[in-house]
């Protein structure tokens, strides 16, 4: 048969030209078809999700921009039909900084964008230098400092008034700076050779792990003040601080030891061959290639201790948690509570997923793989 | 050729000093760190027998044997105020194995369907599934109680306006009210015809694994068993006249009479739980699917296996190893937050717990109760995951 005389069925194609596939495989059509509707269920399925979404989604975003009252009085939300977002607008700065003074409530204002300018600055691994440790030492006692004021002319604030936005981020900040490095410590003694160091290492983080982080935080609200001797007192969020910072240590531990597992004998024999001693190879050679491999759990970590800092509410803390319940208790304000927790739920999804996002960023970037 | 020492001949201890024997070294540095904690501890408990004795704080468990004086909402067991607060201690126990057991199972539901969603290949489901796990993993789980709970009170009407989606089903600021069974012999004969179904599986299993391995023949023991614990409560309830009477709720005055009521606390306790929980669960039965590759589908349909099969001995037993140990970690992690329930007013055991704290005043004996009570939770969890660990470990060359 002659190839080259033209099939009556197919049309004539030259043989430079590119034959342009049916509507149906390729652009908006075929990525419905492909994606949507590529068998009868999942048609099925997605007819009926869609219904689903439009019963659900268009009355949910009337009542949550098209009625919402933004910065009303509570009266006139009441007798609108939307969302009273007024609720947190007319409340915005208890709801931020709680009992803090009202006339020195620029000094957390201050507070916080510094620690979000270091955050800012700390994305970027280019910066991660000395300087900038330096930085972060300076940025959280200048925080401290802010807050508790009593030098440079700055009126002393009882810590028993802070409260709101701060208290939250600080008691994040702290309890995660400094549960890394006891995490770590605490991981290096469980696969330590010294059988008591191994011993009191396991018991503890075993103990902490097994107890939910409330039964801490009651420990360290009233039990801690029996530990110490007659008039010596530790404040309240200093304690509720260490029980975050134990609790949390425990779970990076576990973490770390993960990743300490990981790492091939031979890198160990090769660090002992050059004549390194125990502190030189964990530092030098174990312990940058481990920290490296645990960056995604670490950093689910971390997020969950950013979101049980909500648990000092139980011991009466007035973390941002605390002081919207405390406005929801406000006749006026009463009955509020959706819009409330929805605002709260936000602020803790923004705060979790760009720690996850910037998690996921960075595994990118330190992947040595090919 | 000169005379070398040998190397063994002179003792390091004349050469040598002793921190640079690694062994004296290490004992010594063991020794102080014993030292370190256990001077640490004693400074710890001095201080502590001196407070009590001076705030004049009866000491022991004897409390125990008290009576307790307060009430409590809900309980699986019968219990009055004039109780010892052992029990009321109980009773908090009972309640938080309650909503720990209904969650998880409900938990490992949800969280297998949406996880088995987010691998959809339908785009809108997988990115629903997505997006759901992505939400619910990032807001604090107290937050969300808080909300379900003053959703309850808050959204919903009393008791004379309930809701009314189903016949004899009403939602209201009292809780969820369902009807009840009544009473009859057949429902503990049916429980009695599940168990016993369940031992003759469990017996069938293992005589058809070992014909299998002697002869080589098969039998079908997924067919047989689903008959069995279908079909065996079923014909009791049959056989014992087919009871189906049930007592509908009704309003009577403010409040309704009849049914079974589930408490506002309670319901929205499991639901918090259920939802923040399900969309780790999700996550991580996800990864259990993916990790199995799909050369092993292929190899396994190489070899002729059915789907079923196929799915039964290649590919499930090679995603649970995957999927079981952080599972369980997940369902502990449900049973520990299930203490945030204090904060809401449903009445587990650090809530009855802490009660007892503050009518006794005994706070160091409440909290190590509590400690211990979650403990013994975690560390009979860890011990089937060492168990299961060991059972499902590769079994390498």
């Amino acid at each position: 048969m002659n190839s080259r005389e033209p099939s009556p069925l197919t049309p004539a194609v030259n043989p430079g030209d590119t034959l342009k596939p049916p509507v149906t495989a390729y652009g908006p059509v075929g990525w419905l078809r492909k994606n949507l509707f590529n068998s009868v269920p999942n048609s099925l399925l997605t007819v009926l999700t869609v219904a689903f979404l439009w019963k659900t989604v268009p009355p949910l975003l009337q009542w949550a921009f098209v009625d919402a009252q933004w910065a009303t009085p509570s009266a006139l939300c009441r007798q609108s039909d939307g969302a009273c977002w007024s609720v947190i607008s007319r409340n915005l700065r208890f709801i931020l900084f709680g009992f803090y003074p009202y006339d020195q409530q620029w000094r957390p204002i201050v507070a916080v964008i510094l620690l979000l300018g270091l955050i800012f600055f700390s994305r970027d691994r280019k910066y991660w230098t000395k300087p900038l440790a330096y930085a972060w030492i300076v940025g959280l006692a200048a925080m401290g400092t802010l807050m508790a004021g009593g030098v440079f002319g700055l009126s002393a604030v009882e810590s028993s008034q802070w409260g709101g936005l701060p208290l939250t981020l600080l008691l994040a900040v702290f309890g995660l700076t400094a549960a890394y490095p006891l995490g770590v410590v605490l991981a290096l003694g469980r696969q330590s050779r010294m059988p008591a160091v191994k011993v009191l290492c396991i018991v503890y983080i075993e103990l902490i792990r097994g107890v939910p982080l409330i039964s801490l935080l009651f420990m360290a609200s009233i039990i801690f003040p029996l530990f110490l001797p007659e008039g010596v007192t530790i404040n309240k969020i200093l304690r509720a601080q260490l029980a975050i910072i134990l609790f949390t240590a425990a779970y990076i531990a576990e973490v770390v030891r993960g990743g300490l597992q990981a790492i091939p004998r031979g890198q160990y024999e090769a660090a002992e061959s050059l004549g390194l001693n125990y502190y030189l190879t964990m530092r030098l050679v174990v312990l940058p290639q481990a920290l490296k491999i645990v960056i995604p759990p670490t950093v689910s970590i971390l997020i969950s201790a950013f979101k049980d800092t909500s648990l000092v509410v139980i011991i009466a803390l007035y973390d941002v948690l605390k002081t919207t319940q405390t406005v929801l208790s406000n006749p006026e304000w009463m009955g509020f509570s959706r819009e409330a927790y929805l605002f709260l739920a936000l602020f803790y999804f923004t705060g979790c997923f760009s720690m996850s996002h910037y998690s996921r960023r960075l595994e990118k970037q330190l992947s040595t793989e090919h | 050729m000169p005379p070398r020492r040998s190397l063994s001949a002179p003792s390091p201890h004349e050469t040598e000093p002793f921190w640079l024997d690694p062994r004296k070294r290490s004992v010594l540095f063991q020794a102080l760190v014993l030292g370190v904690v256990a001077l640490i501890a004693w400074y710890l408990i001095a201080n502590t027998v001196e407070n009590l004795h001076r705030q004049k704080i009866a000491t022991g468990f004897g409390f125990l044997r008290k009576e307790a004086a307060f009430e409590i909402g809900e309980s699986v067991i019968r219990y009055s105020a004039a109780d010892t607060y052992a029990r009321a201690l109980l009773v908090g126990a009972l309640n938080t194995v309650k909503v720990a057991v209904i969650g998880i199972v409900l938990t490992v539901l949800l969280g297998t369907f949406i996880g088995i969603a987010r691998l959809s290949s339908n785009w809108l489901i997988a990115r629903l599934a997505a997006a759901y796990i992505e939400v619910m993993q990032d807001i604090p789980v107290l937050l969300q109680l808080f909300f379900w709970y003053a959703l309850f009170y808050e959204s919903l009407p009393g008791p004379r306006n309930a809701l009314n989606p189903l016949t004899g089903v009403y939602l209201c600021n009292r809780g969820l009210i369902v009807p009840a069974l009544d009473p009859h012999p057949a429902w503990r004969a049916i429980v009695l015809a599940l168990v016993a179904a369940v031992a003759v599986v469990w017996v069938l299993r293992r005589w058809a694994r070992r014909r299998q391995d002697r002869t080589g023949q098969t039998f079908p023991v997924f067919r047989v068993s689903l008959a069995l614990i279908v079909g065996a409560p079923v014909l009791t309830w049959w056989t014992m006249g087919s009871p189906r009477a049930v007592t509908l709720p009704t309003l009577q005055g403010f409040n309704f009479v009849g049914g079974k009521t589930l408490s506002p606390e309670f319901t929205a306790v499991l639901l918090g739980l259920v939802l923040y929980t399900a969309a780790f669960v999700a996550e991580i039965v996800r990864a259990g699917i993916q990790a199995v590759s799909k050369g092993q589908r292929e190899a396994a349909m190489a070899l002729g296996l059915r789907p079923a099969q196929v799915l039964r001995l290649v590919i499930l037993p090679q995603a649970l190893r995957v999927i079981i140990p952080p599972l369980t970690s997940q369902m502990l992690n449900l049973t520990k937050n299930s203490s945030l329930a204090v904060a809401i007013g449903y009445p587990d055991f650090v809530s009855v717990a802490n009660t007892t704290i503050n009518q006794t005043g005994q706070s160091i004996e409440g909290v190590a109760l509590i400690m211990v009570v979650y403990l013994f939770f975690s560390l009979s969890t860890s011990a089937f995951m060492n168990w299961y660990n060991k059972k499902a470990k590769l079994v390498e060359r």
